[in-house]
């Protein structure tokens, strides 16, 4: 019993991760055939002399930061104002609020890349960027929510009792009690514009490359042990972030155990 | 009594007063004042609008209609954060990510004091509380009692000119909450400002208050002193909420002079009338237990049941069934006598 359950949760890990486990290999191949023939570090050096990988790598981060930053602070405000309505009209704003996030990817990608074309908006990073912030915007709500559900409201009365203005309750008192729920929008929001490809795809002006764009341009031009490399590389940043956020969570956690 | 007070002795004046959520109407009209350095108590059953009337004179909510006067000057279009006033809420509201001298100091610090003063009035705010050398505390790690007594030390360190509490002693158990009644009643008496208490407990709010304005349906039902309010009930809603009572009908047959239950009483009351139409309340406690000869009433004792201090009987006459506290037992079965004297009975108007 004990046996079928290790491999049964073996042979879900192997589903899982072979496929990321084989693309790492082969990124230090030697060759460019999926045949092993020797270790070599050839693709990550190719990778880091390639001036399109390296303006590619660029727009992403500037992208997935800029409409982060941007996407997180206005889901914010969006959830504190939803927090206060009452009745239909706040069920009506939540739903308006879902479709995006079930509507696919593509549906989003072309209506946004019609919106841009019928406002004459140039396409190029701004529109990029726009784009990202439209998409990324319900997830912050989401994750911002239920945070201020959890919140006493009375806090922030209490606040202005003592003679706060709204704005330094906010700052004060709101913004650290809901801190966690922010971070985590935030984090949302960057790794979804890192990974996205379909929006970007519709929504990008010519020259202004992500990433995703980049590897599926060369992609499709061969096969290309480059594109391992980049992936990897991708891979094992976002498992970094992962492990430290995770890590400092738990912390805090056994801390808040520990007081009481 | 009360009316014959200056205007200027008013901190706070309630001018026609009324409120409004979706249709439904939680505060009809309220006139009232509060005067300086009082303890008044809004005592009423949940929902009658005291949380709402309290949350008006805090600002956390707009009156539909009327004006609130504090110091003679109408407040209405005040935010909290400019109003002299500060509140201790219901579930303390303490900020969990500060400490309790961060929590104390967090009105000094939008004022701008100096950090040293800061230090020293949080210090003697703590020492208020009965809670010295509590500064660098976490606020969770603090028992329901002790955070009660950090968050009026937070509301009191801004020495406002009054103090509104919403039922604060609600989440204590019993033995704490009557600790705390004396305490705040101690502290209000030492700082002297006005505060105003929000309860849903007769025994509180007689413990605590020089007024008492007892609230319901959105009305002020009557304003007075706790003895005015227990022995004088404007109404048979106040009898029956302000302590245990038993309430009959009657008539008042001319001044001093009462019937009901069939039986002409002596009375204290004048000014109703004459055959005008009448309630009659009679305390449990002035109700004395003689021999069924020497009774004004006869009745025979349905129940007894052990309160403690004092026994609980029920005793009918056939008519009505009286309830009785008497520090003597009776016997199941048994049938005594009653007696009220003029003075035990209350006569009000018939609603």
């Amino acid at each position: 019993m004990n046996f079928l359950k290790k491999t049964y949760v073996a042979v879900i890990l192997i589903i899982m991760y072979a496929p990321i486990a084989l693309l790492m290999v082969f990124s230090f191949n030697n060759s460019k055939l999926p045949i092993w023939s020797g270790f070599t570090l050839d693709w990550y050096t190719k990778m880091f002399h390639d001036t399109g990988i390296q303006q590619a790598f660029m727009y992403t981060l500037i992208v997935a930061l800029v409409s982060a930053i941007i996407s997180t602070i206005i889901g914010t405000f969006a959830a504190m104002g939803i927090n206060r309505m009452r009745g239909w009209q706040k069920n009506a704003v939540m739903n308006i609020t879902y479709i995006p996030l079930l509507s696919p990817d593509i549906v989003i990608g072309i209506s946004l890349m019609m919106l841009f074309s019928v406002i004459k908006l140039p396409f190029g990073l701004p529109t990029l960027i726009v784009s990202h912030i439209t998409f990324s915007i319900p997830y912050v709500i989401l994750s911002v929510m239920p945070k201020l559900k959890q919140m006493n409201y009375n806090l922030y009365e209490a606040a202005l009792d003592l003679g706060a203005t709204p704005w330094y309750a906010f700052k004060k008192v709101i913004f650290p009690e809901i801190m966690p729920g922010v971070i985590a929008g935030a984090f949302i929001a960057f790794t979804l514009s890192i990974d996205d490809f379909v929006v970007s795809f519709f929504n990008k002006g010519a020259g202004v490359d992500t990433l995703p764009i980049k590897i599926y341009s060369m992609a499709r031009k061969g096969v290309n042990p480059t594109i391992n490399a980049i992936s990897t590389i991708m891979f094992t940043t976002i498992i970094v972030i992962l492990l430290v956020t995770n890590l400092k969570a738990n912390k805090k956690v056994r801390q808040a155990e520990f007081k009481q | 009594m009360r009316e014959n007070k200056l205007q200027k002795d008013y901190i706070i004046d309630l001018k026609n007063i009324s409120k409004t959520f979706d249709d439904a109407e939680v505060l009809k009209d309220i006139n009232m004042y509060i005067r300086r350095n009082e303890f008044l108590t809004l005592l009423g059953p949940s929902g009658c609008g005291k949380t709402t009337l309290l949350r008006i004179i805090g600002g956390f909510e707009e009156a539909s209609n009327g004006q609130v006067f504090f110091e003679g000057k109408d407040i209405a279009s005040l935010p909290p954060y400019k109003r002299k006033i500060n509140t201790v809420f219901q579930k303390y509201a303490l900020f969990p990510h500060m400490n309790v001298e961060e929590n104390i100091a967090f009105g000094l610090q939008i004022k701008k004091l100096e950090k040293s003063l800061i230090k020293k009035k949080v210090k003697e705010m703590l020492e208020l509380v009965n809670l010295k050398g509590f500064e660098k505390r976490s606020v969770d790690s603090l028992s329901g009692g002790q955070q009660q007594r950090i968050a009026i030390a937070r509301a009191l360190v801004n020495e406002p000119e009054v103090l509104l509490l919403d039922e604060p002693l609600g989440a204590l158990d019993l033995k704490l909450r009557k600790g705390m009644q004396l305490e705040l009643k101690r502290i209000q008496q030492k700082i002297g400002i006005t505060f105003i208490y929000v309860t849903h407990d007769q025994e509180e709010a007689l413990t605590m208050s020089d007024t008492i304005a007892v609230m319901n349906e959105g009305k002020v039902q009557q304003i007075g002193t706790p003895v005015d309010i227990y022995n004088e009930p404007k109404n048979a809603f106040i009898a029956d909420f302000i302590g245990e009572s038993n309430i009959l009908p009657g008539t008042m047959i001319k001044d001093y002079l009462v019937c009901f239950h069939q039986t002409d009483f002596e009375c204290v009351d004048a000014g109703f009338g004459e055959n005008a139409p009448i309630d009659v309340v009679v305390r449990p406690e002035d109700i004395q237990i003689v021999d069924k000869e020497k009774g004004m009433l006869k009745g025979k004792v349905e129940s007894v049941t052990f309160k403690g201090v004092h026994y609980e009987m029920l005793i009918t006459t056939g008519e009505y069934t009286w309830t009785v506290h008497s520090t003597a037992m009776s016997q199941v079965g048994q049938v005594v006598g009653m007696v009220i004297t003029p003075a035990d009975i209350h006569i009000m108007k018939r609603r």
